[in-house]
């Protein structure tokens, strides 16, 4: 494959352009617009077709600090997913179960910090016994891992409804993440000239600014560490790994260490942006699915492309078209598999 | 080859008796008997409403055993079908119900359905394994948050309520009696089919192409047809499990595809085993029976902690489920009666 590739390339290389030129110049192109779009006096004709700017920066900005909540949930899936070919359909319910956590933790003693800690800290070692006691025994049989978390998450989801029952609940964030920030973005210009700025919740700036953190923190821990190393090395060749004197088994409980510790994770800071109810579960394996599919099984930087996809998807798909901005996720999935079935950021395999 | 040639010369032309089993037979005259027992609630509930989940569990028991495609969404075909019913035919929701004829409009919701499974496959069959579980998962999600957002097609939230089994050849087929009678004919149909088309060349087929798609490819077979194909033949089972529901349950919503529901179709046929198409329909009378008992017993509040346990054990314990069970224990039945005593 790779031969035959080889000329074709060489060619175009020497004519002009290559095509990952041409898609530089026209994603360059799309950021161009969309700076545009943002950062300038919007005429009236353009107000009319998309509401107003007002909604459609909003609407962008609630898309990308979605996609950060998203790629939390989805980068601990597809971490787990990406060293042990085992899709944990109950990560849904690690991030829900987080979310309780978290609200029982931060009720109680009254710092969100510790809400946060607790959610992460709990589902990490849930996420090691679940590893150790459950999907250690069916090393290898993807279908009877699949069916067991199944079985685990309609268990969780009914035992966390016998304790929590069906109410909503809102973790309270701490007075200093309240508030808004003024963006440089002016909304409209009032008619004595003076410019209206777009405010926005801080709290949302901030679990973007997490995510972005994780993510790279993620990423670095991947690709420049030797616990990264040893992971990427056991995607590729388990055995391998092993008799190369690695102790497969506590790489493993690790990632899955912290794949369930960021959905928990997710889970508290999800519960503060929005709000902790029976069904998010399902919500954001929804999420997690979709976002990897879309990027890529096992890919950090698929994760972050996924998610930023689906959460701009989702939000502006509500604003322009709330009946239809599901189909709208939905649409972006079918046409990643048509185009890449392995995902965005996906090896062929 | 020449195998083949020696058992069917061994055997000349069974009858149909022998061709259909005595299990067969006793099975057919306990199922068409038991209205003679049963009360109008263990008729519909327990008989009607297992044998529509069967009929579920079967379409994605063709996929699953047969095709090696594991699907989540075979909920969302039967719904297609049931809201297909709903559009057609007539209900109390006074949007759409264009008020067709029985005949006409059953014929086009398992049409929908089948197209629409069909659709689904298309989709899903360029994937393999896990991913297709991934897949139909985020399908059958998206089209629940979809039907419960879309008011004009789907009415929302509420869905469509008074829907009725229709009434012809001088039968109310809302009546228990006759309503078991046709879901236990329909039933019937659809396994007989399976057990035929399983054995016939497309099939085997299947069969070969769920074993070694590569070898299959190589040898000149349209992969990806084939499964698609499959996909289309379950649609259609799943189509008429979804019309019979909507008559059971005289009303759909959002909820009858919900994520649960799901769900409940893999636990179904897992819990009966995938390996035979007897399976399902085991699990579905396990699983109906537990949904409907075990209330008694752990409370209608923790129902759904019981049978994912129930489910929980069943795939550790024995990976082909009751079947599997069966096959593990009958050789030591066998063998005990061959032992002297102690």
């Amino acid at each position: 494959m790779s031969l035959l590739d080889q000329p074709s390339q060489t060619l175009s290389e020497s004519g002009g352009i290559t095509g990952r030129q041409a898609w530089g110049l026209v994603g360059l192109l799309a950021a161009a617009v969309v700076a545009w779009l943002v950062f300038a006096v919007w005429p009236d004709w353009l107000n009319a077709i998309l509401i107003s700017k007002k909604a459609f920066v909003s609407a962008i900005l609630n898309g990308i600090t979605l996609a950060g909540l998203y790629f939390l949930v989805a980068s601990g899936f597809t971490l787990i997913f990406g060293l042990m070919r085992n899709v944990n359909l109950a990560h849904g319910s690690l991030y829900l179960l987080g979310a309780y956590i978290g609200y029982e933790v931060t009720n109680r003693t009254g710092y969100w910090l510790l809400g946060v800690a607790a959610g992460f800290a709990v589902l990490a070692i849930v996420g090691v016994v679940m590893q150790v006691f459950v999907f250690r025994r069916l090393e290898g049989d993807d279908l009877r891992q699949t069916l067991v978390s199944i079985g685990i998450s309609i268990v969780a989801a009914d035992l966390m409804l016998a304790v929590w029952a069906g109410g909503t609940y809102q973790i309270t964030t701490p007075e200093w993440l309240d508030g808004a920030l003024t963006l440089p973005v002016i909304t409209a210009v009032r008619s004595n000239g003076a410019s209206v700025f777009l405010t926005y919740p801080l709290y949302r700036v901030v679990v973007l600014a997490a995510a972005i953190v994780i993510g790279v923190g993620l990423w670095l821990m991947l690709h420049k560490t030797r616990v990264g190393m040893m992971i990427r090395a056991g995607v590729d060749d388990r055995a391998m790994l092993q008799a190369s004197g690695v102790n497969v088994h506590a790489v493993f409980a690790i990632v899955f260490a912290v794949g369930a510790g960021l959905a928990g994770f997710a889970g508290v800071v999800g519960g503060s942006a929005l709000s902790v109810a029976p069904g998010e579960d399902v919500r954001y394996l929804l999420a997690s699915l979709v976002v990897v599919i879309v990027g890529g099984m096992g890919s950090i930087t698929g994760a972050a492309i996924g998610a930023l996809l689906i959460g701009l998807a989702e939000q502006i798909g509500l604003v322009y078209f709330p009946t239809y901005g599901i189909v709208l996720t939905f649409v972006i999935m079918v046409v990643t598999l048509a185009v890449r079935p392995q995902g965005i950021m996906g090896k062929a395999r | 080859m020449s195998l083949a040639i020696a058992t069917t010369s061994a055997t000349p032309q069974r009858n149909w008796l022998e061709k259909l089993g005595a299990g067969h037979i006793i099975l057919a005259v306990a199922l068409v008997l038991y209205p003679l027992v049963a009360s109008d609630f263990f008729l519909t509930q327990i008989g009607g409403y297992s044998l529509i989940f069967g009929m579920l569990g079967l379409s994605l028991m063709l996929l699953a055993g047969y095709g090696g495609m594991v699907s989540l969404a075979q909920i969302t075909v039967a719904g297609i079908a049931a809201y297909a019913i709903a559009i057609l035919g007539n209900n109390n929701s006074s949007i759409l119900g264009l008020g067709w004829p029985w005949w006409l409009a059953v014929p086009f919701a398992v049409l929908a359905a089948a197209l629409a499974s069909a659709l689904i496959g298309w989709i899903s069959v360029r994937t393999e394994g896990i991913y297709t579980i991934m897949i139909t998962l985020a399908i059958a999600t998206a089209t629940f948050y979809f039907a419960q957002q879309n008011y004009a097609i789907f009415n929302g939230h509420s869905g469509y309520t008074g829907i009725r089994a229709p009434v012809f050849w001088s039968v109310n087929w809302r009546d228990a009696r006759p309503f078991y009678y046709l879901c236990l004919g329909l039933a019937a149909l659809s396994y007989a089919a399976v057990l035929y088309g399983s054995r016939s060349t497309f099939g085997m087929t299947l069969q070969a192409i769920r074993d070694n798609p590569r070898r299959m490819r190589a040898l000149g077979y349209h992969v990806t047809a084939h499964k698609v194909f499959a996909w289309l033949l379950a649609g259609v089972i799943a189509g008429l499990a979804g019309v019979l529901l909507v008559w059971f349950n005289g009303r759909v919503s959002p909820g009858t595809i919900g994520v649960d529901a799901a769900i409940d179709v893999l636990i179904i046929a897992v819990i009966g085993g995938l390996r035979h198409p007897i399976g399902p329909f085991l699990g579905a009378v396990v699983v109906v029976l537990m949904q409907t008992f075990a209330i008694d017993i752990v409370g209608a509040e923790r129902f759904n902690t019981l049978i994912g346990m129930v489910f929980l054990v069943i795939v550790f314990v024995s990976p082909d489920g009751i079947l599997g069970l069966w096959g593990r224990i009958k050789p030591h039945l066998a063998q005990e009666s061959l032992r002297p005593g102690p």
